[in-house]
């Protein structure tokens, strides 16, 4: 009775080896790791702009691609198909590390990649260099948001630059009695709050710990909130430890944030402008976000275009229209950051928009620590004794228990 | 004309094609293997093959900067795996949450299933199997986000229960255990209602006649008998669980289980290897589930 049964399973497992020898015997000659940061990859530039291939597939941050669906006077894709036959197919990646793994699939022709992706993508030969003259937009853009190390290197631009904003603190102004002034609060062992308490489910919210650190405990010696030492990151994943048991719930999908603050399961914790908008918007909790006395993390966001883009065509007219004046100032206001284009700040409807978000401030921008990837070699120059990106991930699952 | 050409031509092909079929039913095994290999080619490439892959992937790294995988054989993802005591923490409570949600469900179902197959009328017990099936057909996670909803402060189970002075579970381990049992009960129900069903009732009436009462008879008739398809069920919801990670992101609140290590590894930390070494895990405990299964009998009925 049993025979057979066995038979089969033997040939199954059988089959299995043959499978796994013959893997093994083609992976063997496999890539050199590398220590210090690899050579950019070759990748070739588009010479000109031709007609628009009928589609555009794009990764982008919830709110950067609006038809109208969520709001019906928020809508600048459809004016974009209108006028370029472009089709847009959005999807949204909600952290930076979805982003750079959707891009991995190359499926994509384009991304808006934050600072902490950027350089990934681009070290990862996954987005083309972009030849800024075929972007007439691009002319008028914050000269202080050109040439960054995040969205270029050496001097040849790899994306154009969308915009740019902090990570807030939110808290519904019903539950929380005192207005919060001080990252602290989501940190605080003893918060009336516990269990209510909201953090970005993220390895890069090691960073939002370490700013805070950088500001309360000086004699850890942080000044650069990404460059951490091991020392450093201890204690910025002590911290964390200590508000996992304040956390009644990570988020990084928006939506999840948007429904937790209107049921009232969080009622404190980081958020983007966005979030605090829908909020609002939707009336059924009063919430209000500020950038705390620590100041904050942040964001500046370029659109990249892939490096095997089946519409670079379509990919290059959809950064020329979201760095116009009009539409940087919608997407602007609608996500609530600051715009990349200089001119979006005369077409805001708030007129105070830009000087709200301090849109042409470069040393106001200058104090945001922008999402940037860490790496073994220090960003504030002290050598390579820093932890990288993949031990904060390791931290990040430590950390959430 | 053109009629008598054709029937030149196809005269010797359907020679050949009657030669074909004759050498065909002098050798049944290669009958047998020209049917299998098809769906055998699909068996070992397709399913063995990929999940081959993924083990060997397991043994691979990643580059700490690009993240992209480098294709040199390390044991560095078992390291971490193991020394790290996060991941024994979530295995367990992996492994806990599988349990308790295998033992939620054998409560609830053994009654029921006991009432479908022993007591309703026939007309009851159709429209019970269709109760028990229907929530199938919804999308699991329609019933997940249901879930979340009830659970939510000021939700149903917080109003359901604020008359005697209670408050719901909220987010968290409990609310996942809960959703997990619902969503897998009726792969519990069915396979312990195709057993009960099995048991002829001349058994229980004999035992009544030796003076067994009703518990007696459950535990020394019923239980013995009933045990494959319980594991069967066990099966089900045990690996189902542990296989989970959608759930406990939706009503688990700040909780992580085995599943989500994986899951974040690969679209979070884009750590394909790392992500590969923690899959090992269930797919041991539910090897060795599987086996432990075997040894009990439970699968010479299947």
């Amino acid at each position: 009775m049993h025979g057979r049964p066995r038979t089969a399973l033997v040939a199954v497992v059988g089959a299995g080896l043959l499978v796994l020898a013959g893997c093994g015997g083609s992976s063997g000659g496999g890539a050199k790791a590398a220590d210090s940061a690899p050579p950019v990859p070759k990748v070739a530039m588009l010479d000109a702009v031709g007609a628009g291939e009928g589609q555009l597939d794009l990764v982008n941050w919830a709110g950067y691609a609006e038809d109208g669906t969520n709001d019906k006077t928020v809508d600048w894709v459809l004016p974009f198909e209108k006028a370029t036959g472009c089709k847009v197919n959005d999807k949204i990646g909600n952290t930076s590390d979805e982003m750079v793994t959707l891009m991995k699939s190359g499926q994509y022709d384009g991304v808006s990649a934050s600072g902490d992706a950027t350089l990934r993508l681009i070290y990862g030969g996954l987005v083309a260099p972009v030849n800024t003259s075929l972007v007439p937009n691009y002319a008028t853009v914050q000269d202080f948001l050109k040439n960054r190390p995040w969205n270029s290197v050496g001097s040849q631009m790899y994306g154009i630059p969308h915009g740019w904003g902090a990570n807030l603190l939110m808290w519904n102004t019903k539950k929380v009695s005192t207005p919060p002034t001080s990252w602290g609060a989501v940190f605080d062992a003893a918060s009336p709050y516990k269990g209510a308490v909201t953090a970005y489910d993220s390895p890069i919210y090691i960073a939002d710990a370490a700013l805070y650190l950088m500001r309360t405990k000086p004699d850890l010696k942080i000044t650069n909130p990404y460059a951490l030492d091991r020392t450093q990151l201890d204690a910025a994943v002590a911290l964390l430890k200590t508000q996992r048991t304040l956390v009644g719930e990570y988020w990084s999908d928006y939506t999840k944030e948007v429904q937790a603050f209107e049921s009232g399961n969080s009622v404190l914790g980081t958020t983007w402008q966005v979030i605090a908008n829908l909020v609002t918007s939707d009336k059924k909790a009063t919430v209000q976000a500020v950038i705390p006395q620590e100041g904050a993390t942040g964001w500046s966001d370029t659109w990249m275009v892939a490096a095997k883009a089946k519409h670079p065509n379509c990919m290059y007219k959809w950064m020329d229209w979201i760095t116009s004046a009009k539409v940087n100032a919608q997407v602007a206001e609608w996500f609530g950051e600051a715009p990349a284009q200089s001119l979006a700040c005369d077409q805001t409807s708030d007129k105070t928009f830009c000087a709200t978000y301090h849109a042409a401030d470069k040393a106001y921008s200058d104090r945001i620590f922008y999402w940037t990837t860490p790496t073994k070699h220090c960003l504030d120059g002290r050598g390579n004794v820093c932890t990288d990106y993949a031990t904060w991930t390791q931290e990040w699952t430590a950390i959430k228990g | 004309m053109t009629t008598v050409a054709t029937k030149t031509s196809t005269a010797p092909e359907l020679s050949r094609a009657r030669s074909t079929s004759a050498w065909l039913h002098r050798h049944p095994s290669a009958r047998l293997l020209g049917l299998l290999s098809l769906p055998g080619l699909w068996l070992v490439v397709a399913y063995l093959g990929s999940l081959a892959v993924m083990l060997i992937a397991a043994f691979w790294a990643t580059n700490d900067f690009t993240g992209a995988v480098e294709h040199r054989t390390t044991l560095d993802n078992f390291r971490a795996l193991v020394t790290q005591p996060v991941y024994r923490r979530v295995a367990l409570r992996s492994l806990g949450v599988a349990a308790l949600v295998t033992l939620v469900d054998t409560l609830i179902a053994l009654p029921m299933a006991y009432y479908m197959a022993k007591v309703a009328s026939p007309r009851v017990r159709r429209l019970l199997v269709v109760a028990v099936l229907t929530p199938l057909w919804a999308s699991y996670l329609v019933k997940a986000y249901a879930w979340r909803v009830m659970f939510a402060k000021g939700g149903v189970v917080d109003w359901l229960l604020s008359p005697v002075g209670g408050h719901g579970p909220g987010f968290g381990l409990r609310a996942t255990v809960i959703t997990l049992s619902y969503l897998w009960l009726p792969f519990m129900v069915l396979p312990v209602f195709a057993g009960l069903e099995r048991i002829p009732d001349a058994l229980l009436e004999a035992s009544a006649d030796q003076g067994a009462r009703p518990l007696r008879t459950f535990r020394s008739v019923v239980l013995p008998l009933l045990f494959p398809a319980l594991l069967a069920g066990s099966i089900f919801t045990f690996s189902l669980s542990l296989g989970d990670y959608i759930t406990v992101k939706i009503v688990g609140g700040a909780s992580q289980l085995a599943s989500n290590v994986i899951y974040d590894n690969i679209t979070t930390g884009g750590n394909l290897p790392f992500a590969s070494a923690a899959a090992f895990f269930p797919i041991i405990v539910m090897v060795g589930y599987l086996l432990a299964v075997r040894r009990a009998g439970a699968l010479d009925d299947l």
